[in-house]
């Protein structure tokens, strides 16, 4: 299978991302020349205003909006930390360089802006993202990267130095960090049919090591625990851009279930944002009907887990019914179970045995 | 069998062999009470005429005496009304002789002090006092004296007439005494600064026995009206003082006797008084019994008509002058001053004037500092004991939105005809419900408008912020939309600055 998506995805993306800022700049401009306050409203992102959406299929913000005016006392700060976050994202987008949430909140210095501490500038990014409709990472601000990606994927740099470069995913056996240079890359070829999203390290190591990506022809992706949002935003491209269904694995859970379903719907935090989620993408195990009819090794639920199973079985997102039978399963056995327990029966049986079973039964 | 033997002791030797009580208790107690006492006869001399007051005082080291004490020679100069020479002897060479024992506000009430410390010097010293006098006619006279303390007299040792040819006027003190300066010198000090706080009229000079001059000011040549004699109230009068009007009374009868004799008595108040007391107008005042006296006195006590003491008598410092005084010696940010209306107590009428200074030079200390006068006095003793520091403490502060840690200092001011001392040492008040009451009103007035001055204060304060915050944020948001719009010119921004200044900053 080979494909070649058009070339002006990423750029036409940047374009349309300076636009926005510059016109949240005029806007401001505007305003201050006619001899107003400037202002902004968005929409609000208090916990009254995020529903779930299951048309989009994920969490959506309401109607409510939010009035940031300069001429309030207490807001003319943060709105000046909103233009400055603004001003300071089109030089970095437009100069092609990227930064993290860290960098923001030092840089902030060099303009005689001070931020009170690291949350206060992520909140003022997130608000920037609010006002835009886009997420950070396309106005280059990016978290610290702990993510990686592994398949027969031949990919294009369009950051500056590399462009037109391009590189297959197979080229290093620990796979390619997925930071600011692959998340700005184009799609050129792949072979692959597949993704598979793994939750820790290990089990992506012995799945490199057993050839998963060329015995089921897949892309391996590592989310290193919950999934940010590059990486979320990475697997919705290889879905949509190339149409590959994507299959989950993680621990056998509450928590790993949360991990591939963030994947899935995305989170409450992003829900002014879209194109994080993979609305298609499958969780594929560990399931607790999974540590039932394995007769895998098990550690019993303690407090916290059971009180987040309980959480989980009222969210909107987990509505469907193979989530309800396995958060009733998880709740009547007491017992979770980790990737690695596999290993009880040899180091290969989860990719001989487990894994086309489980992609048989989920696709 | 041991014989009993009885014998007169005269008044100089009862104050000789008990000092403590006017105050001379130690070296250092003893040399802070001779400077008082000796100032406030000057200063009560020049007010009697209503000159502002000129006082030299010196203390110079003239001799070792003790391990820690040592014989100093004072003197103190004055302008004011001087002595006429045939009472200069008494005045300061016999005990209990004087012209203070009348119903009348003034500083000293028993008439001891100045002699107290003339008597203290001679018994620690050996050597005689020198007073020089002129009421500013063509004389001054000199005297040279010492006290005859077993007969309570004075012995003139020398007198001498000199011409006025300046027509000087006034008074100079000079005697010798064993004290501590040392030990005495901060309360001697605070002494002078309180003394010039409460009498910012008067010049104050003091040179030390170290050869330090302090140097106290007047701010002003305004002075309140001299305090006057009055008569006694009816509600304060007992059997003596029944007697004694009895004896000299020119008037030979009940009615005309309760008219002349008694404070804010009428024809009407005393014809109603005799009626309730059912003594006859007409009776002569001479024939009463001593059983009858004592009824007297018990019925003027119950009798519940008799008019409030009028204080016109009293001669409070006043507001102005008060304010004056605390500014000059404190240099505050805020000075609140109130005088309360008059009031009485026991047949005495009193006058309370309370302040409060804050902020500029005074220091923070964690508490507050309390300044306490007594008829233009001030008390540096038994601080604690005191009504003011009683109300003070007792009040709730934190309603006039005054903290302790804040730089504040109280001052309380009573005058009256009778100041209501716990002890004879004159060093603190006693707890009257009367008094009490008005200290507490006065202190109250005081804090609310420290309270209205502190939120002023703080408003105009909070205002320079809001408006600090949009001068530096407004011309940010102006630079950074420039830049980012692409713009080449920023946005006029002035009039928005403008429009966020309210009015009144």
């Amino acid at each position: 299978m080979e494909r070649r998506k058009q070339k002006s995805v990423i750029i036409e993306r940047k374009k349309e991302v300076l636009a926005s800022l510059e016109k949240f700049g005029l806007k401001t401009y505007d305003q201050l020349d006619r001899g107003y306050f400037p202002s902004i409203e968005m929409p609000s992102r208090s916990t009254e205003n995020i529903c779930y959406d299951p048309q989009a299929r994920q969490y959506i913000l309401g109607d409510r909006k939010v009035r940031r005016n300069a001429r309030n006392i207490r807001h003319i700060r943060p709105f000046t930390q909103l233009v400055w976050t603004a001003l300071f994202s089109h030089e970095l987008t437009s100069q092609r360089k990227t930064s993290t949430l860290r960098d923001v909140y030092y840089s902030a210095q060099a303009y005689e802006m001070k931020f009170k501490d690291q949350q206060e500038s992520n909140n003022i990014i997130t608000d920037l993202e609010t006002v835009l409709g886009l997420s950070r990472e396309d106005f280059n601000i990016f978290p610290e990267e702990r993510s990686a990606v592994f398949g027969d994927l031949t990919i294009e740099y369009t950051v500056p130095g590399y462009e037109g470069k391009t590189l297959n995913l197979t080229s290093h056996p620990d796979g390619v960090m997925i930071g600011p240079a692959l998340t700005s890359s184009e799609f050129v070829k792949t072979t692959a049919d597949k993704v598979i999203a793994i939750e820790k390290g290990g089990l992506f190591t012995r799945f490199v090591e057993e050839n998963v990506h060329k015995k089921f022809n897949a892309v391996l992706v590592l989310t290193s625990g919950q999934a940010p949002r590059a990486t979320r935003h990475f697997i919705r491209r290889l879905n949509r851009e190339l149409e590959l269904p994507a299959y989950i694995f993680t621990d056998g859970d509450p928590w790993g279930m949360h991990i591939a379903m963030v994947i899935i719907s995305g989170s409450a935090n992003a829900a002014h944002l879209r194109e994080l989620t993979t609305p298609d993408a499958k969780w594929s195990g560990v399931w607790a009907t999974d540590i039932v009819d394995y007769k895998l090794p098990t550690d019993p639920l303690d407090e916290v887990d059971i009180k987040r199973l309980y959480e989980l079985q009222r969210d909107p997102r987990y509505k469907d019914a193979l989530w309800q039978r396995e958060i009733k399963t998880f709740l009547k056995i007491r017992r979770k179970a980790e990737q690695e327990a596999f290993s009880r029966y040899g180091l290969t049986y989860i990719v001989d045995e487990y894994l086309p079973a489980k992609l048989e039964g989920t696709s | 069998m041991a014989r009993t033997t009885f014998e007169e002791i005269s008044a100089a030797d009862f104050f000789y062999r008990n000092r403590e009580i006017a105050g001379f208790t130690n070296p250092s107690r003893a040399i802070f009470a001779a400077v008082r006492e000796l100032i406030e006869n000057s200063l009560d001399a020049a007010e009697t005429l209503k000159i502002p007051p000129d006082i030299y005082v010196r203390l110079s080291f003239a001799d070792e005496a003790g391990l820690e004490t040592g014989v100093y020679t004072l003197r103190v100069e004055d302008n004011g009304i001087g002595i006429l020479p045939r009472h200069i002897p008494s005045a300061f060479g016999q005990v209990l002789y004087g012209s203070k024992y009348k119903p009348k506000q003034q500083r000293g009430t028993f008439g001891l002090g100045g002699k107290m410390a003339i008597l203290y010097g001679q018994i620690t010293t050996h050597q005689p006092a020198r007073i020089i006098s002129s009421t500013g006619m063509s004389k001054i006279y000199a005297y040279k004296l010492r006290i005859d303390i077993q007969r309570n007299r004075p012995l003139i040792l020398d007198r001498k007439v000199l011409i006025n040819k300046e027509r000087w006027r006034g008074t100079i003190v000079q005697f010798s005494l064993e004290g501590d300066y040392g030990r005495a010198m901060p309360k001697i000090l605070e002494y002078f600064k309180q003394t010039a706080m409460v009498n910012p009229y008067a010049n104050l000079t003091f040179v030390d026995p170290k050869g330090r001059l302090y140097k106290f000011t007047r701010v002003t040549e305004e002075m309140p009206d001299p305090p006057r004699e009055t008569l006694p109230h009816p509600y304060g009068v007992d059997v003596e003082l029944l007697q004694r009007l009895i004896q000299v009374t020119p008037f030979r009868s009940m009615l005309e006797f309760m008219k002349n004799h008694f404070h804010r008595v009428g024809e009407i108040t005393a014809n109603k008084f005799l009626k309730f007391s059912n003594i006859s107008p007409s009776k002569n005042p001479k024939k009463l019994s001593h059983g009858e006296v004592v009824r007297l006195m018990r019925m003027l006590k119950k009798f519940g008509e008799f008019l409030p003491p009028d204080a016109s008598c009293l001669s409070p410092l006043g507001e102005e002058l008060l304010r004056a005084g605390i500014s000059k010696e404190l240099k505050p940010e805020f000075v609140a001053v109130r005088q309360r209306r008059p009031s009485a107590y026991a047949g005495h009428p009193f006058i309370v004037e309370a302040a409060v200074a804050y902020g500029g030079e005074i220091p923070r200390r964690g508490s507050f500092l309390i300044h306490r006068f007594a008829n233009r006095i001030p008390l540096l003793y038994d601080e604690a004991s005191d009504v003011s520091t009683i109300v003070m403490n007792n009040m709730n502060w934190r309603r006039y939105k005054v903290t302790p840690d804040m730089p504040i200092v109280i001052a309380v001011h009573i005058c009256s005809t009778k100041i209501p001392y716990k002890t004879v040492g004159k060093e603190f008040i006693a707890d009257r419900p009367e008094v009490r009451r008005e200290i507490a009103n006065g202190l109250r007035e005081v804090a609310r408008r420290l309270q209205r001055f502190l939120t002023r204060k703080e408003h105009a304060h909070t205002e320079q912020k809001r408006l600090d915050i949009f001068t530096r944020y407004l011309p940010k948001i102006a630079k950074f939309s420039t830049q980012l719009a692409g713009k080449d010119k920023s946005p006029d921004i002035k009039r928005l600055l403008r429009s966020v200044k309210r009015f009144g900053t």
